[in-house]
């Protein structure tokens, strides 16, 4: 692996105390965001990147903590000195989104109305909103324009939305893995995961909290279907084919496949440490994401609202079946009908939608040659 | 005379743009044309590339690059979006050559087409003396070669003429990149090595 690790890191939670009003009409009266940095911020503040994070994502991007030498932050193969995301260069920020569940404000936080934990009443949080709390988070930092917004997935959506709502305080946007929205088949595997968690008994309703219980089973089972999605057919054909655990049939329901025994392992690992809520939060905000619409749908039209010095790098995987090359497409297809400066690239590598967070010289040599040309 | 970066066609194709102008490069490679256009002729670019080491050599040299297969045509190009679409070299590895010279003028007011002459004395020459040509236009070998169609100056302007596709320029160069002049289009099939034209679509 070319680079090093950033080593090791500390999290910082910033107290927001001006509410933020969110797409859904809610509000958040005052929150907190836990968040990471990594490097230097020059005296111009001209070399900060913002990484967004997807769906079970959070602040703790890169590096590990003094006391938790095996908790790697979770895009650690592309942060660091000598790596694409150069910090001997850059100053690279990571946050937790309002509405999680790794310190920032989210549903398990207590609602200073009621004391107890918000449950199913937090507000729904819509991309758009990350977009606005990230936002003031750069004014804390003192960050008038970040020298590039990225993310892979639902983080990809959110540096879209970057520049589309703060056009002119994004210099490059890399958006990997993503869609301009999702289809109907996407939207499809959210709800089944959805329902899981809303159907397992021990949801109540969302206050789960409060009956000393979680809907652990729900949470598995959704993890295991969208990990399905995130993998391609043929690396699930390469990593576990048919292989049987005990090497013959014991015709009964026990885990038999390893690609069983593998999922179970996901489901449960995720299970027990991901708040349900969150889960659901996250799972909407990739649903309601179409910033098309605030312009009857036309993505060109949209893409007119992006400033016309930002230079886009949109790159997707040809294993990618969840967020589709065609998908990516679309973004690129509509900026080139502004006149924006946009690079794609198609990527061939063999883990399907995850793929935005392996290493590979062609996809980290992009990154770091589109990062490069950024002008000091 | 000494030319750019060793590729005289890059200095025909230079004279043909304006300043503020949009172009498309299709199988831009490095980058290296286009870079070349920003520089000295500052437009505005674009590359289209296949190859994934072409892409990262393209992004390398800050050029916008598109990964995309030329043999599905433009369809990620909005029309009329761009002054000038380059392709450079490129129209004898390109199977559906009907198609992708109607992409091109669909997505930009003009065409830019350059292309190794098959009829060019030496390469004649060559096939007479019982070898495919090999060449500093045509520099591979026949296993080896990406090239798919073989044709000539004068095949060319009949499929333009065919395809009602209007010739605004050509400049035909040697194998040491000077411009040929000669009294007719059958002399230039014969002694020039390297074809480039400026077409257009009528309106």
């Amino acid at each position: 692996m070319p680079g090093q690790s950033v080593g090791v890191v500390e999290a910082q939670r910033i107290h927001f105390s001006e509410p933020l009003h969110l797409r859904s009409g809610g509000v958040l009266p005052s929150y907190d965001l836990a968040v990471e940095t990594y490097g230097t911020l020059n005296a111009d503040k001209s070399n900060a990147i913002l990484v967004c994070h997807a769906l079970s994502g959070h602040h703790h991007v890169a590096g590990h903590y003094a006391d938790q030498p095996h908790n790697i932050g979770w895009w650690d193969n592309i942060i660091g000195p000598g790596r694409p995301l150069d910090t001997d260069r850059f100053f690279v920020v990571g946050l937790n989104n309002p509405g999680g569940c790794h310190g920032s404000t989210g549903p398990s936080s207590v609602n200073p109305a009621t004391g107890k934990p918000w449950g199913a009443d937090f507000p729904i949080v819509a991309v758009s909103d990350w977009v606005n709390a990230q936002a003031r988070l750069a004014d804390v930092f003192g960050i008038d324009r970040w020298a590039a917004v990225m993310g892979g997935s639902l983080g990809g959506m959110q540096a879209l939305r970057w520049t589309i709502s703060y056009p002119e305080r994004v210099r490059n946007a890399l958006i990997i893995a993503s869609a301009p929205k999702l289809t109907a088949q996407n939207i499809a595997f959210n709800d089944v995961a959805r329902q899981a968690i809303l159907t397992d008994p021990d949801f109540h309703g969302g206050h789960f909290y409060e009956h000393g219980t979680r809907p652990v089973r729900g949470l598995r089972l959704a993890r295991m279907l969208g990990h399905i999605t995130y993998l391609s057919d043929d690396q699930m054909g390469e990593k576990f084919g048919r292989e049987l655990r005990n090497g013959s049939f014991s015709f009964d329901y026990d885990v038999e496949f390893e690609v069983e025994s593998y999922l179970r392992y996901q489901g449960d690992k995720f299970a027990g440490y991901f708040d349900a809520n969150t889960y659901l939060l996250m799972t909407k905000a990739l649903d309601y994401f179409d910033p098309a619409r605030l312009d009857d749908g036309d993505l060109v039209r949209t893409m007119a609202r992006t400033h016309r010095d930002t230079n886009f790098f949109v790159a997707s995987f040809t294993t990618d079946w969840r967020f589709s090359p065609a998908r990516s497409r679309e973004i690129v297809a509509a900026l080139l009908a502004n006149g924006r400066k946009v690079s794609y690239a198609e990527i061939d590598l063999n883990f399907g939608h995850d793929s935005f967070l392996m290493e590979d010289p062609q996809y980290h040599g992009l990154v770091a040659a589109f990062l490069g040309n950024i002008k000091s | 005379m000494t030319h750019t970066l060793g590729r005289p066609d890059f200095d025909v194709i230079a004279a043909w743009v304006e300043p503020g102008h949009r172009v498309l490069d299709l199988g831009c490679g490095d980058g290296a044309l286009l870079k070349h256009l920003i520089d000295t002729r500052n437009v505005h670019g674009w590359g289209v590339d296949i190859e994934d080491a072409n892409v990262l050599a393209a992004m390398r040299n800050g050029i916008n690059v598109i990964q995309s297969n030329l043999e599905n045509g433009l369809k990620d190009f909005a029309d009329d979006a761009f002054d000038h679409v380059v392709l450079s070299r490129t129209l004898q590895t390109v199977r559906h050559t009907e198609g992708i010279l109607r992409e091109m003028l669909r997505v930009g007011r003009e065409a830019v087409v350059s292309f190794p002459n098959f009829a060019y004395w030496r390469n004649l020459r060559s096939v007479l003396d019982g070898r495919m040509p090999v060449s500093e236009d045509l520099p591979y070998q026949w296993y080896d070669s990406p090239n798919v169609r073989f044709f000539t100056l004068l095949d060319f302007e009949a499929l333009c003429e065919q395809m009602g596709l209007i010739i605004v320029e050509r400049r035909v160069l040697d194998e040491a990149g000077e411009i040929v002049q000669a009294e007719t289009a059958r002399d230039l099939n014969f002694l020039g090595s390297l074809a480039v034209y400026r077409l257009t679509r009528p309106h």
